[in-house]
């Protein structure tokens, strides 16, 4: 494939993401916003991905090497802290508990 | 592994972010969601492993154990109170990685005879610019809801154009790059230029605008990973990126109609500087202040039928949330109908009052939005305002001279009685006079939040 057909393609699927975001986003309920954004943040610690290439590459100078090594280390926080607070705030989210009535029938 | 074979299965990881999304429409199901999500990074992660298989997997596997153990370790040990600080910490990382990326692709691609094709330095100019602002910017919002640095807005003389010039020269730079300047020291002025620019954005900026700020640099951060994305031809880091950049910016956009000002405003307004005209027009019709004992509100809230809580960044101060949470559940065994009345832009981040609440254990069928809140005020015996101020101010309707007119708040003014829980007459951040103070239906009950409200349990248990 030659190089500017793949960036036609890389603009399409940029485009086409806007308007899944906006379709999904959309349905979210105000209650659920603090979730929503500490979820997404979550999901662009998928730039671990790239940060693991540039760490991962052969032949890296000491500077690359210094930068990719800091890119990595940031990323895995933004990826861990991201779902574990997430998690953590979701796990609250209860629609009624009601421990005091445990001989309900 | 194959180009091919690795595309596919970040196409899964792909999928799962979007069902992420997708299952956050629900409650009951959300947590599921983000597991899923959650499965899919690490599929991601395994799947670049294998990808790059080189000989520098230790190094990976340290920096891995590093910022993932410094994440968790964060991550659980806050507490709930403090989540604001720690979405914008973990927001600011994502895009200081976005930006290092950037900056060891240049590297990488530089100096000719790999002179790069300019659609790859246009991802690279750009996801370092946008990576470098969201990740100065998220530290200072970082540091003012850590309360690091005071959350007043800080502003001096010409700094709209400092600003201006600031951000002006880290563009120049970045198109000098694209147009062809195959210099390297150009990018890293455009980095110590945009991470500057990031904190000087953000400083001005008062602590009860920090809901449109945080969901503007998550947008940003989400930006820069997209055309991270695009320096590196990878479609996961498009995708993800976009779909977070698409959420931050709906977000920003509907915080900022919910304060009913444009977002430039919000950003650029430096809204703590009140016009003395709006306060002199305020101020002039002050009448009397009534204040009440604990005792005299347990005795109103204990024969209500329908009492309505309208909790604001002060329920979050005080840590008043259980307490609340306990006022709520005894007067409901005393037959009182009990509900939240929740302003979108109450607290430091959007939804901020509803995951307080959750932490509270109150279920969230009780959690009204303003929408659903407002006309139900008129057949509310009791409206208790807990640490709430801007949103419930009626000037916001009335006085066109008020820094907040148009704003939609919330109606409590139309409940029969209204209390407010407040630590003295000093008024909020923006030093916005609040005329419901004044109003004779209002009541004032003095005090720290979380005080006042044990006392009404314990005088409400005694009625």
């Amino acid at each position: 494939m030659s190089h500017n057909t793949l960036l036609v393609f890389e603009v399409t699927i940029l485009v086409l993401a806007i308007f899944l975001g906006i379709e999904v986003i959309s349905k979210v309920p105000t209650l659920l916003h603090t979730p929503l954004m500490s979820g997404t943040n979550a999901i662009h610690g998928v730039v671990i991905v790239g940060a693991m290439i540039v760490l991962g590459q052969p032949d890296k100078s000491a500077f690359t090497w210094i930068v990719g090594f800091a890119a990595v280390v940031l990323a895995s926080a933004n990826v861990v802290g991201g779902f574990v607070v997430t998690d953590r705030m979701l796990e609250m989210f209860k629609s009624r508990e009601r421990p005091k009535k445990p001989d309900e029938t | 592994m194959s180009y091919n074979l690795s595309n596919l299965l970040y196409l899964i990881t792909i999928v799962t972010f979007v069902l992420a999304l997708r299952y956050l429409s629900n409650p009951a199901h959300a947590r599921r969601g983000n597991q899923i999500g959650a499965a899919g990074m690490v599929l991601a992660i395994v799947v670049t492993w294998v990808k790059v298989g080189s000989t520098s997997w230790w190094a990976i596997a340290i920096a891995m154990l590093v910022g993932g153990g410094f994440g968790a370790v964060a991550a659980r040990r806050v507490r709930m109170t403090a989540m604001p600080q720690m979405v914008a910490l973990f927001n600011g990382v994502g895009g200081g990685a976005a930006a290092l990326i950037a900056l060891a692709e240049l590297h990488r691609v530089l100096p000719p005879p790999g002179a790069p094709k300019a659609d790859i330095t246009i991802g690279i100019v750009l996801s370092a610019l946008i990576g470098s602002i969201s990740f100065s910017g998220s530290m200072v919002a970082f540091a003012k809801l850590q309360e690091l640095i005071g959350g007043r807005p800080i502003t001096y003389v010409g700094q709209q154009f400092v600003n201006g010039a600031l951000f002006i020269g880290a563009l120049g730079c970045a198109i000098s790059l694209v147009a062809g300047v195959q210099v390297e020291w150009l990018l890293w002025v455009t980095i110590v230029a945009s991470l500057a620019f990031g904190v000087l954005f953000v400083l001005p900026i008062g602590g009860a605008d920090m809901p449109v700020v945080i969901s503007l640099l998550n947008a940003f951060t989400g930006l820069a990973v997209a055309l991270g994305g695009f320096e590196l031809q990878n479609n996961v880091l498009i995708v993800a990126g976009m779909l977070v950049g698409a959420s931050g910016t709906l977000l920003t956009l509907m915080m900022a109609r919910a304060m009913n000002r444009s977002v430039a405003n919000v950003l650029f307004g430096a809204f703590g500087q009140v016009s003395e005209a709006a306060a002199a027009v305020a101020a002039g019709d002050g009448g009397t202040v009534r204040s009440a004992t604990a005792e005299d509100v347990a005795v109103m809230l204990a024969y209500a039928h329908k009492v309505v809580f309208v909790p604001g960044y002060g329920l979050a101060v005080a840590q008043a949330q259980h307490d609340v949470r306990q006022l709520a559940d005894l007067l409901e065994s005393k037959g009182v109908e009990v509900s939240y009345a929740i302003h979108p832009v109450a607290g430091r981040m959007p939804g901020h009052m509803n995951v307080l609440l959750a932490e509270a254990n109150v279920p969230y069928p009780q959690l009204k939005e303003m929408d659903e809140a407002n006309p139900e005020f008129s057949r509310t015996d009791v409206a208790v305002v807990v640490g709430a101020n801007d949103v419930v101010n009626p000037d916001a309707r009335n006085n066109q001279g008020s820094p907040i007119y148009g704003m939609p708040i919330l109606n409590v003014d139309d409940a029969q009685t209204v209390v407010v829980l407040k630590r003295s007459m000093n008024p909020g951040f923006a030093g916005i006079e609040n005329p419901l103070f004044y109003n004779p239906k209002t009541v004032m009950l003095f005090g720290d939040a979380k005080e006042s409200i044990t006392k009404l349990v314990a005088d409400v248990k005694t009625v």
